[in-house]
């Protein structure tokens, strides 16, 4: 196969439609480069967003025939038998125009539950031990590295019914400072995270689970804010 | 105040789970029990009535059933129906009284 049929959304947050596109279709090349070689030498006004393109930003997540993911690490090979790639900006997000994603939404929930670490110690402490093989940093070590992308958000179905839903990811991010025995804010963020924008809203469909490019499982890290809040709950501190 | 409601409501859905589980496993061996047995209906209603061991284990079955069922519907009824607040509680309340109603009176009706 020499030429690739690529079809990519193209509008704004009123609106828009599918554009065709042929690509000349190359060995080892990624959805990334598609999108780069059709804005570069087709259409100089399609709008994407990438920066690193090896997979530590998070920034150049799409829609690929209809699922979502990174695309500076996704080959062609894996997603299209049929030379056919279908384009589309993130679901579950508003945006801003073509293949861009409005991200304020996704982030700012970060924020509301409580996604921030909080210390107890200042630069004049010594610095806090964690054993590397203890029960909660293993925990931590399996949550931590998630790059924002937002595929898991914009795989999520409850997101998209709750919209107040806080979704996988911040949740994902405050699991790993629920489980870090050096915050002081534990009270604080369950509160923030157990509700039925929170975790309880989560059914554990495992979508995020399986889309997540960094094998990060969110809906681990949910169930464990589901048994944090109800122990808190029981013994009155929630 | 939703945080801490959802988070119990949460425990009892999990709790009245694990009992449906242990609850539906006796309630289908001591039925494909009588079919094997070739119970008929007199020689089953011999067996249940004034048992206060089955009564007392239909009555956690149906406590089960009553806490597990409106916790579930009420999450059915906010996100595909957009059903939230007072009206869908007052709503689950009456249909989990129903469903004790209905559960209770089986329960009598091969008690009694
Ligand atoms: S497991 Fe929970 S957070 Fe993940 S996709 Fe399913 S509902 Fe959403
Ligand atoms: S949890 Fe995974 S899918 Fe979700 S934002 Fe982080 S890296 Fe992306
Ligand atoms: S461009 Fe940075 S993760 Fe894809």
């Amino acid at each position: 196969m020499t030429t690739l049929q690529v079809r990519v959304w193209r509008g704004g947050p009123q609106g828009g439609d599918y554009r065709a596109y042929e690509v000349p279709r190359q060995a080892s090349q990624s959805v990334l480069d598609v999108v780069t070689y059709i804005q570069r030498t087709l259409d100089p006004t399609l709008a994407y967003r990438f920066a690193c393109r090896v997979g530590m930003c998070g920034s150049c997540a799409m829609t690929v025939n209809g699922v979502a993911r990174w695309t500076c690490r996704t080959h062609v090979d894996q997603v299209c038998a049929d030379g056919r790639l279908e384009l589309a900006p993130l679901a579950n997000l508003p945006v801003i125009r073509d293949l861009v994603a409005d991200m304020r939404e996704f982030f700012d929930k970060w924020a509301r539950a409580r996604g921030r670490f909080a210390g107890r110690r200042t630069r004049h402490d010594d610095f806090e031990r964690v054993a590397p093989d203890s029960e909660p940093r293993r925990q931590v070590d399996a949550a931590i590295e998630c790059i924002g992308c937002g595929v898991c958000y914009s795989s999520c179905d409850v997101v998209a019914w709750n919209p107040d839903y806080l979704g996988p990811a911040a949740l994902n991010r405050a699991w790993t400072l629920q489980r870090d025995v050096r915050d002081a804010a534990q009270a604080e963020r369950l509160r923030a995270v157990a509700g039925d924008a929170g975790c309880h809203a989560c059914h554990t469909h495992l979508s995020c689970t399986e889309r997540c490019p960094k094998h990060i499982s969110p809906t681990a890290g949910i169930a464990g804010l589901k048994r944090a809040a109800a122990a808190a709950a029981l013994k009155g501190e929630l | 105040m939703s945080a801490r409601r959802e988070a119990l409501l949460w425990a009892a859905q999990r709790a009245s789970a694990a009992m449906l589980a242990l609850c539906v496993v006796v309630h289908l061996a001591t039925m494909i029990y009588a079919a094997h047995a070739g119970l008929g209906a007199a020689q089953i209603l011999e067996r249940t009535r004034g048992n206060v061991v089955w009564l007392g284990f239909y009555s956690v079955f149906l406590l089960a059933v009553v806490v597990h069922v409106p916790i579930g519907l009420r999450a059915v009824l906010s996100e595909w129906l957009g059903w939230r607040g007072a009206s869908r509680d007052a709503f689950l309340a009456a249909f989990a009284a129903g469903l004790g109603w209905l559960g209770a009176r089986a329960i009598l009706g091969v008690f009694l």
